[in-house]
């Protein structure tokens, strides 16, 4: 095999293999990316049941409250429009109510959020980014993000 | 007094690598001897200096001078002195600190131990290196100093963020460091020696080492991470594929990569631009890693003090690093000659499809770490790119690779013939192949791949010890024959051995653990019982107990497998009190073939607790993996070729050593 040849066989089997993992890129990018929405965006977009995205916003107070079995019902706020989420698992240490929260999963009809995840921040006085540029948009909260909320 | 002490340190480290950055480079330009010989001095200085600053931080910590504002904001005089002590660096000043102690550690080293280097190719790689240590002290001073003080003094700290109050996590990020900033040396002698404009084999021989020391550590370090996440974060897995994961996962692809490539360079003399590229980009992954982790800029489950000012800071350092080195690359990189013709089908010809599937996994880790940021700024929408994404394409990528690792050792420099290799591995080739249908005859649940996954994961095992195997001939001679030549075998031929069959161990982890994994969320009363895949968990109730700095409540279950006691599990919800917070302690059982993981909720208002059960088969192995691997860099790094008998630099290509 001449030189030419090797380093055609080289380029050859590099462009394969980089034309797959940008096909397999852009296909994955096409499927499993995951919107955030606040609240105030679900109703304006008009979101439809069965989207798969994540919802943030502050847990409203006195919203939490407990079901049958391990399920649990609370309410994510953005101060202007409220969403009512249903979660069937152990929540997270720092969930707490009026703290910031990001939650995944679909709306299943009636406006009700149906999550099957929850996240909260290690840190007591974190408030999620994407949370945190939600509220400053309604101009509600001044703080930068990892700030602790301004009550 | 002590704190003005190390302050004042800092800031003549900062002097010294300035002197460390320029005379070097001056006397290499005007050929002045002595002028090159100033660097190894000034790199033991630095280090010398840098650890003087370090020792006085972690005097302030272990005193509980809460005059130093760090320490008042990460430290507690109730906290027990392990984490008084990883408190140095559980904080941002802290540990950028540490990171440059880690990068003037590194320097010392190559100026004490590096004494066969040339001195030119020494002191400009320890020039390079000081300028890296110029950037970050002056990113330390101006907008993270560690020694800033608080007056009048606070009577106590607000303490250290309890999640982080844990063994595994108090020597991950040392690890993590020495990993991230270890590659910092390959990159300084990959910019000296493109500032020099010439390479040879001996070039890779000198870099070797101090990679895979780099690679070694950050194994440990993703490996810990990995392993605290597992336990203590409470939800049963081991990977998010979140952005500070990736931030650290991608120079360790890149940097698996270059140990490879730097090996076909050693040896044949070849891909000698590639590896020098590979180099600068395994580091600015490294200071990507960085600047993701530090600047905030991306929501992660794992960023802690974070702070945007600074990322701006770093972004511009990383900007003049990688923009930097990529330019004098492309100015320079056309001096290098190219040597050692390879068949496509050879040694050196699996390790370039090494090289292209690890550095195409790194890039499709890489965009989807980014895309959100991009995606953002260009149209505001925000996203989160999550696991399924990082299944789809980091996997599919690299499935090849794996079918392909026991074959690269068993395969011939410059051509190879795959047929004889194929005939050595039949044994292993079968033993996957039974493997594979047992479990399809086993398990009736999962996905129908992960049968295949098992039977790569023993085919990567299997065929790790075929090569020791083969060249030893294991079987076909006499023990004591096979037992001498055991001994003769290059140390590095059991560096690839134990580095692959961890390999093989990690991917049967992973995939059993997907695939299999069995998860239950339920409420119980005290007295109530949950079964799950073939134990029976008995809830006996709640109780409270004390901890140094916290109290819990403590879940009692009883394990039982057909009626035999297995043992007791004791989950907890610890309650921090300085920063009235709490975690999560899971009670795991680690039986022969997984793990039992419980996770005690909530209290609900019948007076019954939710739990979470898992049972993760076969998940330790992820982490046994790591281990091999790290032994096996620990075997490479003892080989007599890389501590003795550096040839000279040669134009002709270097001699091939013996006993290969």
């Amino acid at each position: 095999m001449t030189r030419k040849q090797r380093r055609f066989t080289i380029i050859g089997v590099s462009l394969g293999v980089l034309g797959i993992a940008v096909a397999l890129v852009l296909v994955a990018l096409e499927d499993s990316i995951v919107f955030f929405y606040s609240p105030s965006d679900v109703v304006e977009k008009k979101i439809k049941p069965g989207t798969r995205f994540r919802l943030g916003g502050l847990v409203k107070d006195g919203s939490l409250k407990r079901g049958e079995g391990t399920k649990v019902e609370f309410a994510i706020t953005d101060t202007d429009r409220v969403i009512k989420v249903t979660y069937d698992d152990i929540l997270p240490d720092l969930f707490r109510e009026g703290q910031g929260v990001i939650t995944e999963g679909q709306l299943v009809g009636g406006g009700l959020f149906k999550a099957d995840s929850v996240l909260a921040k290690h840190d007591e006085n974190y408030m999620p980014r994407e949370v945190a540029d939600a509220l400053k948009k309604k101009g509600v909260w001044q703080g930068e993000p990892g700030d602790a909320p301004k009550k | 007094m002590i704190t003005e002490f190390g302050h004042f340190a800092l800031v003549l480290a900062l002097v010294v690598a300035l002197v460390q950055m320029v005379l070097p480079i001056v006397g290499w330009v005007r050929r002045d001897d002595a002028l090159i010989s100033t660097a190894p001095p000034a790199a033991l200085l630095q280090l010398a200096l840098l650890t003087l600053a370090f020792l006085s931080l972690m005097y302030a910590f272990i005193t509980s001078d809460f005059s130093v504002e760090v320490v008042w904001k990460n430290s507690h005089s109730a906290k027990p002195m392990l984490y008084k002590i990883s408190g140095v660096w559980g904080n941002h000043e802290g540990s950028m600190v540490l990171w440059v102690l880690i990068l003037a550690l590194f320097g010392a080293l190559v100026a004490l131990f590096g004494r066969n280097l040339p001195p030119s190719l020494k002191s400009n790689a320890l020039a390079v290196q000081a300028s890296i240590s110029v950037a970050f002290l002056l990113f330390i001073l101006a907008t993270s100093n560690p020694f800033t003080r608080l007056d009048p003094a606070p009577l106590d700290g607000r303490g250290l963020n309890p999640i982080l109050q844990d063994p595994a996590l108090a020597f991950h990020p040392p690890f993590l460091y020495a990993g991230y900033v270890g590659f910092s040396m390959a990159f300084s002698f990959a910019v000296a020696a493109l500032i020099e404009g010439r390479i040879d084999a001996a070039w890779a021989r000198w870099v070797r080492p101090w990679t895979l020391v780099a690679w070694m550590c950050l194994t440990i370090g993703i490996s810990m991470g990995s392993w605290w996440a597992y336990y203590e974060l409470g939800w049963g897995g081991w990977w998010f594929w979140d952005p500070v994961e990736n931030a650290s996962f991608m120079p360790w692809l890149a940097g698996t990569a270059l140990l490879h490539s730097a090996l076909v360079m050693e040896k044949r003399d070849a891909l000698k631009v590639w590896t020098v590229l590979l180099a600068i980009l395994t580091f600015s992954l490294s200071l990507l890693g960085t600047f993701l982790v530090r600047s905030g800029v991306l929501t992660s489950v794992h960023a802690f003090a974070v702070d945007p000012e600074r990322g701006v800071f770093i972004l511009a350092i990383m900007m003049l690093f990688i923009g930097g080195s990529l330019a004098l690359f492309a100015w320079r990189a056309p001096l290098l000659k190219q040597g050692g013709i390879f068949a496509p089908i050879s040694r050196e010809g699996a390790l370039v499809l090494n090289n292209l599937i690890l550095t195409t996994a790194a890039a499709s880790v890489l965009v989807g770490t980014l895309y959100p940021l991009v995606l953002e700024s260009l149209t505001g929408d925000k996203i989160s790119v999550g696991a399924p994404f990082f299944n789809m394409t980091f996997g599919p990528i690299m499935l090849p690779l794996l079918v392909a690792v026991p074959l690269g050792p068993l395969l011939a420099w410059k051509r190879g013939d795959l047929a004889k290799v194929m005939e050595r591995l039949y044994w292993v080739t079968a033993l996957a192949f039974i493997i594979t249908v047992g479990c399809f005859a086993m398990i009736e649940r999962g996905p129908w791949l992960a049968p295949f996954g098992m039977g790569l994961g023993l085919w990567l095992v299997g065929g790790a010890l075929a090569e020791p195997a083969f060249r030893t001939r294991l079987f076909r001679a006499p023990m004591a024959d096979v037992w001498h030549r055991a001994k003769g075998l290059p140390r590095s031929a059991y560096g690839t051995m134990f580095a692959h069959m961890g390999l093989g161990l990690t991917v049967l982890g992973i995939v059993a653990t997907s695939a299999w994994q069995s998860e239950k969320v339920v409420s119980l009363k005290t007295g109530q019982a949950e079964n799950i895949a073939g134990y029976k968990l008995v809830f006996g109730g709640v109780a409270p107990r004390s901890g140094p700095n916290y109290k819990e409540m403590v879940g009692l279950f009883t394990v039982t497998r057909g009626g035999a006691l297995i043992t007791r599990l004791h989950p907890s919800k610890r309650r921090y009190a300085v920063q009235k917070q709490g975690t999560t302690e899971a009670g795991i059982y680690n039986a022969l073939l997984g793990d039992l993981y419980v996770v005690l909720g909530d209290q609900l208002d019948n007076g019954s607790y939710s739990v979470r059960i898992y049972f993760n088969p076969l998940v330790r192995l992820i982490w046994i993996g790591t281990l091999f691997m790290f032994l096996g860099g620990m075997f490479s790094l003892s080989d007599r070729r890389l501590r003795i008998g550096a040839p000279k630099r040669a134009t002709l290509p270097a001699a091939p050593v013996a006993a290969e």
